[in-house]
Protein backbone atom coordinates (compact mmCIF):
# COMPACT_ATOMS: atom_id res chain seq x y z
CA UNK A 1 0.00 0.00 0.00
CA UNK A 2 2.77 2.47 0.81
CA UNK A 3 4.35 2.27 -2.36
CA UNK A 4 1.17 2.64 -4.18
CA UNK A 5 0.89 5.88 -2.05
CA UNK A 6 4.32 7.09 -2.49
CA UNK A 7 3.61 6.62 -6.27
CA UNK A 8 1.03 8.23 -6.50
CA UNK A 9 2.34 11.38 -4.94
CA UNK A 10 5.69 11.24 -6.60
CA UNK A 11 3.16 11.05 -10.04
CA UNK A 12 1.81 14.24 -8.83
CA UNK A 13 5.57 15.67 -8.02
CA UNK A 14 6.40 14.86 -11.56
CA UNK A 15 3.35 16.19 -13.53
CA UNK A 16 3.12 19.38 -11.55
CA UNK A 17 7.20 20.09 -12.12
CA UNK A 18 6.71 19.55 -15.62
CA UNK A 19 9.29 16.55 -15.37
CA UNK A 20 11.54 16.28 -19.08
CA UNK A 21 11.15 13.02 -19.27
CA UNK A 22 7.00 12.82 -19.01
CA UNK A 23 6.84 16.12 -21.42
CA UNK A 24 8.73 14.61 -23.87
CA UNK A 25 7.24 11.24 -24.05
CA UNK A 26 3.61 13.13 -23.40
CA UNK A 27 4.51 15.11 -26.72
CA UNK A 28 5.53 12.61 -28.91
CA UNK A 29 2.13 10.60 -27.96
CA UNK A 30 0.17 13.40 -29.15
CA UNK A 31 2.59 13.80 -32.50
CA UNK A 32 2.08 9.98 -33.22
CA UNK A 33 -1.13 9.96 -32.70
CA UNK A 34 -2.56 13.19 -34.12
CA UNK A 35 -0.42 12.04 -37.08
CA UNK A 36 -1.97 9.09 -37.32
CA UNK A 37 -5.48 10.68 -36.73
CA UNK A 38 -4.81 13.22 -39.56
CA UNK A 39 -3.74 10.78 -42.20
CA UNK A 40 -6.62 7.99 -41.29
CA UNK A 41 -9.29 11.19 -41.62
CA UNK A 42 -8.13 11.98 -44.83
CA UNK A 43 -8.81 8.27 -46.24
CA UNK A 44 -11.89 7.54 -44.09
CA UNK A 45 -14.33 10.49 -44.31
CA UNK A 46 -14.19 10.42 -48.03
CA UNK A 47 -14.05 6.74 -48.17
CA UNK A 48 -16.97 6.58 -45.43
CA UNK A 49 -18.74 9.04 -47.27
CA UNK A 50 -18.32 7.61 -50.91
CA UNK A 51 -19.62 4.06 -49.50
CA UNK A 52 -22.83 5.80 -47.91
CA UNK A 53 -23.84 7.43 -51.41
CA UNK A 54 -22.76 5.72 -53.75
CA UNK A 55 -24.15 2.39 -55.55
CA UNK A 56 -21.72 0.05 -57.05
CA UNK A 57 -21.08 -3.46 -57.50
CA UNK A 58 -19.04 -4.76 -54.59
CA UNK A 59 -20.47 -2.17 -52.24
CA UNK A 60 -21.08 -4.74 -49.74
CA UNK A 61 -18.04 -6.65 -49.55
CA UNK A 62 -16.23 -3.81 -48.91
CA UNK A 63 -18.68 -2.52 -46.17
CA UNK A 64 -18.02 -6.14 -44.26
CA UNK A 65 -14.47 -5.79 -45.37
CA UNK A 66 -14.18 -2.56 -43.43
CA UNK A 67 -16.43 -3.83 -40.33
CA UNK A 68 -13.91 -6.62 -40.40
CA UNK A 69 -11.10 -4.64 -40.65
CA UNK A 70 -12.12 -2.85 -37.49
CA UNK A 71 -12.03 -6.14 -35.79
CA UNK A 72 -8.29 -6.90 -36.51
CA UNK A 73 -6.44 -7.07 -33.09
CA UNK A 74 -3.63 -4.07 -33.03
CA UNK A 75 -1.05 -6.65 -32.04
CA UNK A 76 -1.33 -8.47 -35.42
CA UNK A 77 -1.31 -5.06 -37.62
CA UNK A 78 1.90 -4.57 -35.73
CA UNK A 79 3.22 -8.11 -36.61
CA UNK A 80 2.00 -7.17 -40.23
CA UNK A 81 3.45 -3.92 -40.15
CA UNK A 82 6.92 -5.20 -38.63
CA UNK A 83 7.15 -8.03 -41.23
CA UNK A 84 6.48 -5.56 -43.95
CA UNK A 85 9.14 -2.67 -42.67
CA UNK A 86 11.92 -5.47 -41.23
CA UNK A 87 15.00 -5.31 -43.44
CA UNK A 88 14.18 -8.74 -45.02
CA UNK A 89 10.91 -7.42 -45.94
CA UNK A 90 9.67 -5.26 -49.22
CA UNK A 91 9.65 -2.21 -47.23
CA UNK A 92 12.94 -2.57 -45.62
CA UNK A 93 14.90 -0.56 -47.73
CA UNK A 94 13.10 2.30 -46.20
CA UNK A 95 14.41 1.79 -42.97
CA UNK A 96 11.39 2.87 -41.03
CA UNK A 97 11.54 0.06 -38.29
CA UNK A 98 11.27 1.96 -34.90
CA UNK A 99 10.50 4.85 -35.87
CA UNK A 100 7.83 7.05 -34.89
CA UNK A 101 6.58 7.03 -38.77
CA UNK A 102 6.47 3.06 -38.22
CA UNK A 103 4.00 3.46 -35.19
CA UNK A 104 2.01 6.06 -37.18
CA UNK A 105 1.71 3.73 -40.03
CA UNK A 106 0.23 0.92 -37.60
CA UNK A 107 -1.99 2.98 -36.11
CA UNK A 108 -3.19 4.64 -39.40
CA UNK A 109 -4.08 0.92 -40.44
CA UNK A 110 -5.69 0.25 -36.53
CA UNK A 111 -8.06 3.42 -36.80
CA UNK A 112 -8.88 4.09 -40.56
CA UNK A 113 -11.33 1.62 -40.23
CA UNK A 114 -12.95 2.63 -37.69
CA UNK A 115 -13.20 6.24 -38.44
CA UNK A 116 -14.06 5.06 -41.97
CA UNK A 117 -17.16 2.71 -40.22
CA UNK A 118 -18.56 5.25 -38.25
CA UNK A 119 -18.60 7.86 -41.51
CA UNK A 120 -20.39 5.66 -43.27
CA UNK A 121 -23.29 4.95 -40.70
CA UNK A 122 -24.01 8.58 -40.19
CA UNK A 123 -23.53 9.38 -43.62
CA UNK A 124 -25.84 6.48 -44.82
CA UNK A 125 -28.31 8.09 -42.14
CA UNK A 126 -28.09 11.50 -43.35
CA UNK A 127 -28.35 10.58 -47.31
CA UNK A 128 -31.13 8.67 -46.62
CA UNK A 129 -32.39 11.51 -45.04
CA UNK A 130 -31.36 14.01 -47.70
CA UNK A 131 -31.65 12.20 -51.00
CA UNK A 132 -34.89 13.32 -52.06
CA UNK A 133 -34.43 17.05 -51.85
CA UNK A 134 -30.47 16.90 -53.25
CA UNK A 135 -31.46 15.17 -56.16
CA UNK A 136 -34.39 17.76 -56.77
CA UNK A 137 -32.18 20.59 -56.62
CA UNK A 138 -30.00 18.80 -59.44
CA UNK A 139 -26.96 19.11 -56.76
CA UNK A 140 -24.02 18.35 -58.27
CA UNK A 141 -22.20 14.68 -57.02
CA UNK A 142 -19.58 17.76 -55.65
CA UNK A 143 -22.57 19.60 -54.07
CA UNK A 144 -24.21 16.64 -52.23
CA UNK A 145 -20.88 15.31 -50.54
CA UNK A 146 -20.13 18.81 -49.08
CA UNK A 147 -23.41 19.19 -47.83
CA UNK A 148 -23.13 15.62 -46.31
CA UNK A 149 -19.77 16.49 -44.52
CA UNK A 150 -20.94 19.51 -44.01
CA UNK A 151 -24.25 18.29 -41.91
CA UNK A 152 -22.87 15.54 -40.63
CA UNK A 153 -19.81 17.50 -39.21
CA UNK A 154 -20.60 16.44 -35.53
CA UNK A 155 -20.68 12.64 -36.32
CA UNK A 156 -17.32 13.12 -38.17
CA UNK A 157 -15.57 14.45 -35.40
CA UNK A 158 -17.27 11.71 -33.01
CA UNK A 159 -15.74 9.43 -35.25
CA UNK A 160 -12.73 10.81 -35.55
CA UNK A 161 -12.56 11.47 -31.84
CA UNK A 162 -13.22 7.97 -31.20
CA UNK A 163 -10.66 6.89 -33.18
CA UNK A 164 -8.31 9.44 -31.70
CA UNK A 165 -9.16 7.56 -28.27
CA UNK A 166 -8.42 4.08 -29.56
CA UNK A 167 -4.89 5.38 -31.20
CA UNK A 168 -3.61 6.86 -28.03
CA UNK A 169 -4.20 4.02 -25.72
CA UNK A 170 -3.19 1.25 -27.81
CA UNK A 171 -0.24 -0.44 -27.06
CA UNK A 172 0.44 -3.88 -28.78
CA UNK A 173 1.02 -2.24 -32.25
CA UNK A 174 3.63 0.31 -31.50
CA UNK A 175 4.95 -1.69 -28.89
CA UNK A 176 6.59 -4.15 -31.85
CA UNK A 177 6.97 -1.78 -34.53
CA UNK A 178 8.16 1.54 -32.24
CA UNK A 179 10.38 -0.90 -30.17
CA UNK A 180 9.96 1.65 -26.88
CA UNK A 181 13.28 2.95 -28.08
CA UNK A 182 14.10 6.01 -25.08
CA UNK A 183 14.14 9.55 -26.47
CA UNK A 184 13.26 8.01 -29.73
CA UNK A 185 10.35 5.97 -29.99
CA UNK A 186 9.08 5.49 -26.14
CA UNK A 187 5.09 7.20 -25.42
CA UNK A 188 2.42 6.75 -23.08
CA UNK A 189 1.29 3.31 -23.06
CA UNK A 190 4.69 1.71 -24.38
CA UNK A 191 6.36 3.11 -21.61
CA UNK A 192 4.22 2.71 -18.64
CA UNK A 193 4.02 -1.08 -19.66
CA UNK A 194 8.15 -0.97 -19.10
CA UNK A 195 8.08 1.48 -15.70
CA UNK A 196 5.84 -0.93 -14.56
CA UNK A 197 7.62 -3.82 -15.59
CA UNK A 198 10.97 -2.39 -13.31
CA UNK A 199 8.73 -1.13 -10.94
CA UNK A 200 8.79 2.54 -10.94
CA UNK A 201 5.39 3.13 -10.07
CA UNK A 202 6.01 6.99 -10.28
CA UNK A 203 6.72 7.69 -13.56
CA UNK A 204 4.28 4.65 -14.87
CA UNK A 205 1.36 6.39 -12.45
CA UNK A 206 2.11 10.04 -13.72
CA UNK A 207 1.91 9.01 -17.57
CA UNK A 208 -1.48 6.71 -16.48
CA UNK A 209 -2.84 9.83 -15.27
CA UNK A 210 -2.18 11.57 -18.45
CA UNK A 211 -3.67 9.32 -19.96
CA UNK A 212 -6.67 9.21 -18.50
CA UNK A 213 -7.09 12.59 -18.76
CA UNK A 214 -6.76 12.60 -21.99
CA UNK A 215 -9.46 9.83 -22.48
CA UNK A 216 -11.58 11.90 -20.44
CA UNK A 217 -11.16 14.67 -22.53
CA UNK A 218 -12.19 12.64 -25.56
CA UNK A 219 -14.99 11.60 -24.22
CA UNK A 220 -16.59 14.91 -23.05
CA UNK A 221 -15.88 15.82 -26.45
CA UNK A 222 -17.79 13.33 -27.97
CA UNK A 223 -20.45 13.93 -25.16
CA UNK A 224 -20.83 17.63 -25.57
CA UNK A 225 -20.80 16.96 -29.23
CA UNK A 226 -23.69 14.83 -29.52
CA UNK A 227 -25.77 16.73 -27.10
CA UNK A 228 -25.12 19.99 -29.56
CA UNK A 229 -26.09 17.90 -32.36
CA UNK A 230 -29.30 17.64 -30.65
CA UNK A 231 -29.46 21.00 -29.78
CA UNK A 232 -28.19 21.83 -33.12
CA UNK A 233 -26.25 25.11 -31.51
CA UNK A 234 -23.49 25.20 -34.24
CA UNK B 1 -38.58 32.47 -65.66
CA UNK B 2 -39.90 31.13 -68.93
CA UNK B 3 -43.03 29.20 -68.85
CA UNK B 4 -42.93 25.60 -69.43
CA UNK B 5 -45.49 22.88 -70.35
CA UNK B 6 -45.13 18.75 -70.27
CA UNK B 7 -46.78 16.44 -71.70
CA UNK B 8 -46.71 12.09 -71.02
CA UNK B 9 -47.07 10.23 -73.69
CA UNK B 10 -48.04 6.54 -72.53
CA UNK B 11 -46.05 6.85 -69.30
CA UNK B 12 -46.02 3.86 -66.91
CA UNK B 13 -43.91 2.92 -63.69
CA UNK B 14 -43.78 -0.53 -62.24
CA UNK B 15 -42.70 -1.66 -59.27
CA UNK B 16 -41.92 -5.49 -58.56
CA UNK B 17 -43.59 -6.64 -61.16
CA UNK B 18 -46.58 -4.18 -60.16
CA UNK B 19 -47.74 -1.39 -62.80
CA UNK B 20 -48.53 1.57 -60.11
CA UNK B 21 -48.72 4.13 -62.63
CA UNK B 22 -50.61 4.58 -66.14
CA UNK B 23 -50.22 3.94 -69.20
CA UNK B 24 -50.88 7.40 -69.05
CA UNK B 25 -51.05 10.14 -71.57
CA UNK B 26 -51.25 13.75 -70.07
CA UNK B 27 -50.58 17.33 -71.36
CA UNK B 28 -50.32 20.31 -68.65
CA UNK B 29 -49.80 23.95 -70.05
CA UNK B 30 -47.72 26.71 -68.82
CA UNK B 31 -49.92 28.49 -66.63
CA UNK B 32 -52.82 26.93 -63.94
CA UNK B 33 -53.32 25.74 -60.67
CA UNK B 34 -53.61 21.87 -61.39
CA UNK B 35 -54.80 19.68 -58.62
CA UNK B 36 -54.22 16.32 -58.67
CA UNK B 37 -56.74 14.05 -56.49
CA UNK B 38 -58.12 10.85 -55.77
CA UNK B 39 -57.59 8.14 -53.19
CA UNK B 40 -54.80 6.61 -50.97
CA UNK B 41 -52.29 4.83 -53.33
CA UNK B 42 -53.88 5.93 -56.55
CA UNK B 43 -50.63 7.41 -57.70
CA UNK B 44 -50.75 10.48 -56.75
CA UNK B 45 -47.19 10.99 -55.36
CA UNK B 46 -45.97 9.01 -58.65
CA UNK B 47 -47.42 11.00 -60.93
CA UNK B 48 -45.73 14.34 -59.28
CA UNK B 49 -41.98 12.65 -59.11
CA UNK B 50 -42.26 11.32 -62.67
CA UNK B 51 -43.31 14.98 -63.84
CA UNK B 52 -40.47 16.09 -61.90
CA UNK B 53 -38.23 13.61 -63.20
CA UNK B 54 -36.94 12.03 -59.88
CA UNK B 55 -38.93 9.19 -60.48
CA UNK B 56 -37.44 6.22 -62.96
CA UNK B 57 -40.45 5.70 -65.64
CA UNK B 58 -40.63 2.10 -66.61
CA UNK B 59 -41.93 2.88 -70.46
CA UNK B 60 -43.43 6.21 -72.53
CA UNK B 61 -41.99 9.68 -72.95
CA UNK B 62 -42.03 12.48 -70.49
CA UNK B 63 -41.32 15.88 -72.88
CA UNK B 64 -41.01 19.18 -71.83
CA UNK B 65 -41.25 21.94 -73.41
CA UNK B 66 -37.31 22.73 -72.50
CA UNK B 67 -34.49 20.44 -72.89
CA UNK B 68 -34.51 18.29 -69.62
CA UNK B 69 -31.86 19.91 -67.52
CA UNK B 70 -33.18 22.77 -67.69
CA UNK B 71 -36.92 22.51 -67.15
CA UNK B 72 -35.74 20.49 -64.01
CA UNK B 73 -33.51 24.02 -62.92
CA UNK B 74 -36.95 25.50 -63.38
CA UNK B 75 -38.90 23.28 -61.08
CA UNK B 76 -39.19 23.31 -57.35
CA UNK B 77 -41.05 20.42 -55.59
CA UNK B 78 -42.06 20.39 -51.97
CA UNK B 79 -42.18 16.66 -50.51
CA UNK B 80 -45.01 15.29 -48.70
CA UNK B 81 -42.85 15.01 -45.18
CA UNK B 82 -41.00 18.34 -45.33
CA UNK B 83 -37.18 17.83 -45.49
CA UNK B 84 -34.97 19.77 -43.05
CA UNK B 85 -31.46 20.48 -43.70
CA UNK B 86 -29.73 19.91 -40.35
CA UNK B 87 -29.50 24.24 -40.12
CA UNK B 88 -30.26 26.99 -39.13
CA UNK B 89 -33.73 28.35 -41.06
CA UNK B 90 -31.59 31.07 -42.27
CA UNK B 91 -29.26 28.51 -44.05
CA UNK B 92 -32.38 26.05 -44.58
CA UNK B 93 -33.91 29.22 -46.87
CA UNK B 94 -29.94 30.50 -48.36
CA UNK B 95 -28.77 26.47 -49.76
CA UNK B 96 -30.84 26.32 -53.26
CA UNK B 97 -29.27 29.82 -53.72
CA UNK B 98 -25.39 28.91 -52.77
CA UNK B 99 -25.92 26.27 -55.12
CA UNK B 100 -26.46 28.52 -57.99
CA UNK B 101 -23.65 30.41 -57.20
CA UNK B 102 -25.75 33.76 -55.95
CA UNK B 103 -23.84 36.48 -54.04
CA UNK B 104 -23.95 37.07 -50.17
CA UNK B 105 -25.32 40.10 -50.53
CA UNK B 106 -28.52 39.01 -52.68
CA UNK B 107 -28.58 35.78 -50.63
CA UNK B 108 -29.19 37.80 -47.25
CA UNK B 109 -32.18 39.68 -48.91
CA UNK B 110 -33.73 36.97 -50.53
CA UNK B 111 -33.66 34.95 -47.46
CA UNK B 112 -35.46 37.86 -45.28
CA UNK B 113 -38.35 38.69 -48.14
CA UNK B 114 -39.22 34.81 -47.62
CA UNK B 115 -38.94 34.54 -44.14
CA UNK B 116 -41.32 37.60 -43.78
CA UNK B 117 -43.57 36.33 -46.24
CA UNK B 118 -44.00 32.92 -44.81
CA UNK B 119 -44.12 34.45 -41.47
CA UNK B 120 -40.56 32.77 -39.80
CA UNK B 121 -38.96 35.91 -39.09
CA UNK B 122 -38.38 35.34 -35.33
CA UNK B 123 -37.15 31.83 -36.12
CA UNK B 124 -34.63 32.36 -38.07
CA UNK B 125 -31.63 31.26 -36.59
CA UNK B 126 -33.62 28.31 -34.72
CA UNK B 127 -32.25 24.92 -36.00
CA UNK B 128 -34.86 24.00 -39.01
CA UNK B 129 -35.42 20.15 -37.47
CA UNK B 130 -37.00 21.53 -34.32
CA UNK B 131 -39.77 23.57 -36.31
CA UNK B 132 -43.31 22.78 -35.42
CA UNK B 133 -44.94 21.03 -38.55
CA UNK B 134 -46.53 23.82 -39.79
CA UNK B 135 -43.36 25.96 -39.51
CA UNK B 136 -41.60 23.10 -41.26
CA UNK B 137 -44.44 23.03 -44.57
CA UNK B 138 -43.70 27.25 -44.42
CA UNK B 139 -39.98 26.74 -44.87
CA UNK B 140 -40.26 24.12 -47.17
CA UNK B 141 -42.09 26.06 -49.35
CA UNK B 142 -40.76 29.26 -49.12
CA UNK B 143 -37.20 27.01 -49.55
CA UNK B 144 -38.69 25.87 -52.91
CA UNK B 145 -40.16 29.40 -54.11
CA UNK B 146 -36.84 31.64 -53.06
CA UNK B 147 -35.64 29.46 -56.54
CA UNK B 148 -37.95 31.78 -57.85
CA UNK B 149 -39.29 28.30 -60.00
CA UNK B 150 -41.76 28.15 -63.09
CA UNK B 151 -43.13 25.27 -61.91
CA UNK B 152 -43.85 24.07 -58.28
CA UNK B 153 -44.88 20.80 -57.09
CA UNK B 154 -46.20 20.48 -54.18
CA UNK B 155 -47.46 16.77 -52.41
CA UNK B 156 -50.12 17.46 -49.91
CA UNK B 157 -48.56 20.45 -48.28
CA UNK B 158 -51.25 21.01 -45.54
CA UNK B 159 -51.52 17.49 -44.33
CA UNK B 160 -51.68 17.37 -40.96
CA UNK B 161 -51.78 21.27 -40.59
CA UNK B 162 -54.39 23.07 -38.03
CA UNK B 163 -56.98 25.36 -40.50
CA UNK B 164 -55.00 28.38 -39.24
CA UNK B 165 -51.20 26.71 -41.06
CA UNK B 166 -53.22 26.00 -44.08
CA UNK B 167 -54.86 29.43 -44.64
CA UNK B 168 -51.50 30.47 -44.22
CA UNK B 169 -50.14 28.66 -46.49
CA UNK B 170 -52.82 28.86 -49.22
CA UNK B 171 -51.91 32.81 -49.15
CA UNK B 172 -48.63 32.13 -50.13
CA UNK B 173 -49.98 29.56 -52.77
CA UNK B 174 -52.67 31.65 -54.43
CA UNK B 175 -49.67 34.91 -54.45
CA UNK B 176 -47.19 32.39 -56.04
CA UNK B 177 -49.99 31.50 -58.60
CA UNK B 178 -50.90 34.81 -59.20
CA UNK B 179 -47.25 36.16 -59.91
CA UNK B 180 -47.42 33.22 -62.81
CA UNK B 181 -45.78 30.36 -60.97
CA UNK B 182 -47.18 27.28 -62.70
CA UNK B 183 -48.49 25.02 -59.75
CA UNK B 184 -49.29 21.27 -59.71
CA UNK B 185 -50.35 20.07 -56.31
CA UNK B 186 -51.95 17.23 -54.36
CA UNK B 187 -54.17 17.31 -51.79
CA UNK B 188 -56.55 15.30 -49.91
CA UNK B 189 -58.68 18.23 -48.89
CA UNK B 190 -61.65 18.73 -51.56
CA UNK B 191 -62.29 21.85 -49.60
CA UNK B 192 -58.70 23.36 -50.44
CA UNK B 193 -58.75 21.45 -54.06
CA UNK B 194 -62.20 24.10 -55.05
CA UNK B 195 -60.76 26.81 -53.26
CA UNK B 196 -57.30 26.84 -55.11
CA UNK B 197 -57.80 24.51 -58.59
CA UNK B 198 -58.18 25.71 -61.80
CA UNK B 199 -57.96 22.19 -62.71
CA UNK B 200 -58.30 19.18 -61.70
CA UNK B 201 -56.36 15.62 -62.87
CA UNK B 202 -58.41 12.89 -61.06
CA UNK B 203 -56.41 9.37 -60.99
CA UNK B 204 -57.72 6.15 -59.33
CA UNK B 205 -55.70 2.88 -59.18
CA UNK B 206 -52.60 4.59 -61.63
CA UNK B 207 -54.78 5.48 -63.98
CA UNK B 208 -56.05 9.02 -65.50
CA UNK B 209 -59.50 8.74 -64.51
CA UNK B 210 -60.74 12.28 -65.39
CA UNK B 211 -58.69 15.53 -66.33
CA UNK B 212 -60.88 18.99 -66.76
CA UNK B 213 -61.22 22.55 -65.82
CA UNK B 214 -61.78 22.39 -61.40
CA UNK B 215 -65.44 24.35 -62.06
CA UNK B 216 -66.63 21.55 -64.81
CA UNK B 217 -64.88 19.23 -62.65
CA UNK B 218 -66.65 19.94 -59.45
CA UNK B 219 -69.91 20.94 -60.73
CA UNK B 220 -70.43 17.57 -63.53
CA UNK B 221 -67.80 14.92 -63.16
CA UNK B 222 -68.47 13.37 -66.27
CA UNK B 223 -67.27 9.83 -64.89
CA UNK B 224 -69.04 8.06 -61.66
CA UNK B 225 -66.35 7.46 -59.54
CA UNK B 226 -64.91 10.64 -59.82
CA UNK B 227 -68.30 12.01 -58.33
CA UNK B 228 -68.37 9.19 -55.80
CA UNK B 229 -65.22 10.31 -54.60
CA UNK B 230 -66.23 14.13 -54.68
CA UNK B 231 -69.04 13.21 -52.49
CA UNK B 232 -66.77 11.58 -49.87
CA UNK B 233 -67.62 8.15 -51.07
CA UNK B 234 -65.36 5.28 -50.84
CA UNK B 235 -64.00 4.44 -54.49
CA UNK B 236 -61.67 1.58 -55.31
N1 LIG C 1 -41.04 2.16 -54.37
C1 LIG C 1 -42.21 1.50 -54.43
N2 LIG C 1 -42.22 0.15 -54.53
C2 LIG C 1 -43.38 -0.52 -54.59
N3 LIG C 1 -44.58 0.05 -54.58
C3 LIG C 1 -44.65 1.38 -54.48
C4 LIG C 1 -43.48 2.19 -54.40
N4 LIG C 1 -43.84 3.49 -54.30
C5 LIG C 1 -45.19 3.47 -54.33
N5 LIG C 1 -45.69 2.25 -54.43
C6 LIG C 1 -47.11 1.85 -54.52
O1 LIG C 1 -47.63 2.55 -55.64
C7 LIG C 1 -48.93 2.97 -55.38
C8 LIG C 1 -49.05 4.46 -55.62
O2 LIG C 1 -48.32 5.15 -54.63
P1 LIG C 1 -48.36 6.73 -54.48
O3 LIG C 1 -47.98 7.34 -55.77
O4 LIG C 1 -47.54 7.06 -53.28
O5 LIG C 1 -49.91 7.00 -54.18
P2 LIG C 1 -50.61 8.28 -53.54
O6 LIG C 1 -49.61 9.38 -53.44
O7 LIG C 1 -51.74 8.59 -54.47
O8 LIG C 1 -51.13 7.87 -52.19
C9 LIG C 1 -49.26 2.56 -53.98
O9 LIG C 1 -50.01 1.37 -54.04
C10 LIG C 1 -47.93 2.30 -53.35
O10 LIG C 1 -48.02 1.31 -52.36
MG1 LIG D 1 -48.81 10.42 -51.79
Amino acid sequence: MNDIWAGILAAFQLIVSLDADLVEITLRSLQVSLSALVIASLMALPLGTWLAIRRFRFRRAAIATLNALMGLPPVVVGLIVYLLLSRSGPFGVLGLLFTPTAMIIAQVIIITPLIASITHQAMRELWAEYHDLLISLNTSQRQRVATLIWDGRRALLTGALAGFGRAIGEVGAIMIVGGNIDNATRVLTTAIALETGKGDFALALGLGFILIALALMVNFAIHTLSRTERHGTW
Amino acid sequence: MSPLSVSLRDVSVKRRGKTILGPIDLDLGESGFTVVLGPNGAGKTTLLKVLHGVERVSGGTVQWSAPADAAQQAQAYVFQRPIMLRRSVRNNLAYPLQLRGTSKAEIAREVSLWAARVGLMDVLDQPAPRLSGGEKQKLALARALIRQPSVLFLDEPCANLDGRSTREIEAVLRAAHDSGTRIIMTTHDLGQARRLGSDVVFLLNGALHEQGPATQVFAQPAQPETKAFLDGDIVD
